[in-house]
């Protein structure tokens, strides 16, 4: 896809977000208007808004169609392959982590998300690997959980009683 | 005078106080860190390390933050002139000539120039700071709604006049901000408003923070791992106490240039669409402009690092002059700050003197500490920044997204704003390629809320009338202001067009 593709693409889709959005407004009954003894409406300043940005995407649409933005007139890929890789890969990297979280635990995350960083991608050694895999989940319960008093995810209840036992561990001994 | 030195004095003692003063050094050393990666700039550190700071007081947090965005600026001109990779866009143009001097083997001469450059402009834009902040404070506490409203209005239309990014783009940037802030329940009557799907979890709102992690922690990651493609090369550097005495007595070939950056470095930086990138550029063409052989710029003049890096150091500084003083920040980092204050209990703008005196001049004590500590630990720590340098970013881009993600999470507890931040950071790493302006949202994210409030608080009072915005000196002065902003880039356009055509 070129880059005067990707324009064209993404004005689309903000003029429809933008639409969806006055629709969503509009959907939920909220006034847009002067509404007497209170004042502007609760839905004033999201619609009026949103009608701004739907201007803002014609504007940027009608710039694109007479070639007025260098995307415009730009036939060069929008994302060439290495960086669709590196892009690509980092963010379903990150997705995964965020669904591991959801099901294992932040912990056993972190650990599988460190390793695919370091060992896979990176080509670390294993002592670099091992250090990261092992350190990061470390430090990050010692900065969270005990100096910041956050509780991360824990997963499902079968890793998380699992994991019981450490913070019980902490509590016997610290507290 | 006596006043502010009074107060002055109580910030410098609090400033020394062993937590605070521990913050500052951490503060400036993280900044550095931050600073000298490829990619990585005050604000991508503010908004990653923001959630951790509720760890300590309100006061020790903002000195962190500050200390951090100092050190940042510090930084910056060392990836810059080492690897001839800026570390932020503030650093830019310290490239231009930093890069041909480390070629040519002056590596430390331009790393020296660019932190004494920096002392300098930090410390001339603090006194300024300084002597322009209560006296702005306490004209400010002449403001009402109409006049909050009209200079917020005033700080999106700056974004369009001198922001230099394509209108209609900055337009929808601001705008799209504004309702994101609307997400959740009106602030006045208490209608659900923008709950997408149905989804309970909007209720909360979109937290400015998950917006600005997501731009400036993945989005820039995702950026700066297109843009580096992770091969870099660096330049060596020797730097020994003989050869930093030597490159110190060279000061006067910089010191013109030094001073220049700074004074335009602080009055660019208080603008909110400006900040410290183009204080920075700014500084360095008009140094070139003003400079005896223009032509020796960018093939490594000295005085061609120290004017952006005087400037940059400087426009940090006076950035935090209308967060302080009017509740508008000055740039993207300040805007983060400015949430983080809202977060700890504080009311940023005018009423801060009044009702938070300590926590003002505890953070411009701060800053005139961290000044010195900056300096000082970057001069000493060139040699392991530099190490830093050479870490591979299969290392450090993991670290970053990990800390992005539970930094969200810690902040709002839940892992629906963690994949809302995802989202945001890949669709705002779509956008921006597009030239979409990204600033302009986290701004409006920012000050969203309290522009609402101010608009329809001035509408009640004025029964609908809406001419409420233009009867009122002040409020009418930045209204014809925002105006004459908004028209500037058209009124430039027709200038030039009408050049062309007499030339033609």
């Amino acid at each position: 896809m070129t880059v005067r593709t990707a324009e064209l693409l993404m004005g689309i889709a903000t003029l429809v977000l933008s639409l969806g959005l006055m629709y969503n407004v509009w959907a939920d009954g909220l006034r847009v208007d002067w509404v007497d003894g209170r004042g502007p409406g609760a839905g004033v300043w999201p619609f009026w808004l949103s009608l701004g940005m739907a201007l803002a995407s014609v504007a940027t649409l009608y710039r694109w169609y007479s070639g007025a933005t260098p995307e415009s007139r730009s036939d060069a890929p929008y994302i060439d392959k290495d960086t669709l890789f590196l892009v690509a890969i980092s963010a379903f990297a990150i997705f995964a982590l965020l669904v591991m979280m959801t099901y294992i635990g932040t912990y056993l995350a972190l650990m599988i998300f460190m390793f695919f960083f370091v060992r896979v991608l990176g080509r670390h050694s294993w002592g670099v690997t091992n250090s990261f895999v092992i350190g990061t989940p470390i430090f990050i319960y010692l900065l969270f959980e005990v100096a910041l008093t956050k509780y991360l995810p824990k997963g499902l209840p079968f890793f998380e009683e699992g994991f019981l036992w450490i913070d019980n561990f902490r509590y016997e001994w610290f507290y | 005078m006596e006043t502010i030195l009074v107060s002055l004095g109580g910030g410098l003692m609090q400033a020394f106080e062993p937590l605070n003063f521990f913050m500052i050094v951490a503060g400036c050393l993280a900044g550095l860190f931050v600073g000298c990666m490829p990619g990585l700039g005050s604000v991508n550190g503010v908004a990653i390390l923001l959630p951790i700071t509720f760890l300590v007081p309100p006061t020790a947090a903002i000195i962190f933050l500050a200390a951090l965005y100092y050190g940042a600026m510090y930084g910056g001109a060392i990836s810059s002139i080492t690897l001839g990779i800026p570390g932020a866009s503030t650093a830019v143009a310290t490239v231009f000539d930093g890069r041909p001097m480390a070629q040519q083997g002056k590596a430390d001469k331009a790393l020296m120039a660019a932190a004494i450059a920096s002392f300098i402009g930090g410390t001339v834009s603090i006194i300024l700071f300084t002597l322009f902040a209560p006296p702005l404070a306490i004209f400010a506490l002449k403001f009402g709604p109409q006049e909050e409203f009209a200079l917020m209005l005033l700080a999106f239309a700056t974004f369009i006049g001198l922001g230099g990014d394509d209108i209609p783009k900055t337009i929808f940037s601001i705008l799209l901000g504004l309702v994101m802030a609307a997400v959740g329940f009106d602030i006045i009557s208490g209608q659900p408003r923008m709950i997408f799907f149905d989804m309970v979890e909007f209720q909360r709102g979109i937290g400015f923070l998950v917006l600005a992690i997501g731009i400036y922690g993945i989005g820039e990651m995702l950026w700066t791992l297109e843009s580096t493609k992770g091969q870099i090369q660096m330049h060596k550097v020797s730097m020994t106490w003989a050869r930093m005495k030597e490159n110190f007595g060279e000061i006067k070939l910089y010191i013109n240039s030094t001073w220049l950056g700074s004074f335009l470095g602080f009055f660019v930086g208080t603008l909110p669409a400006a900040g410290a990138t183009p204080a920075a550029l700014m500084s360095y063409g008009l140094s070139k402009t003003f400079s005896k052989d223009p032509d020796s710029y960018g093939k490594g003049n000295v005085a061609g690092v120290a004017a952006p890096e005087a400037a940059n150091n400087a426009a940090s500084t006076g950035s935090m002059l209308p967060m302080i003083t009017l509740g508008i920040p000055g740039s993207p980092t300040t805007a983060i700050l400015l949430g983080g204050m809202i977060i700890w209990g504080l009311r940023p703008g005018p009423l801060l003197f009044q009702e938070s005196p300590e926590f003002v001049w505890g953070l411009i004590g701060s800053m005139y500490v961290a000044n010195v500590v900056t300096v000082l630990l970057n001069l000493a720590l060139i040699p392991v920044f530099i190490r830093v340098l050479a870490m591979p970013f299969t290392l450090l881009t993991p670290i970053i997204f990990v800390l992005c993600v539970l930094g969200v999470f810690a902040t709002t507890d839940r892992m629906f704003d963690t994949w809302i931040m995802l989202f945001i950071g890949v669709v705002g790493y779509l956008m921006r390629k597009l030239n979409y302006p990204v600033a302009p949202a986290v701004l409006a994210i920012v000050l969203g809320p309290l522009a609402e409030r101010s608009m329809r608080q001035s509408l009640i009072s004025s029964q609908g009338d809406v001419t409420t915005f233009i009867t009122r000196p002040i409020s009418l002065t930045c209204v014809l202001l925002a105006v004459l902003l908004i028209s500037y880039p058209l009124i430039q356009k027709v200038v030039r067009k009408r050049k062309a055509a007499a030339a033609g």
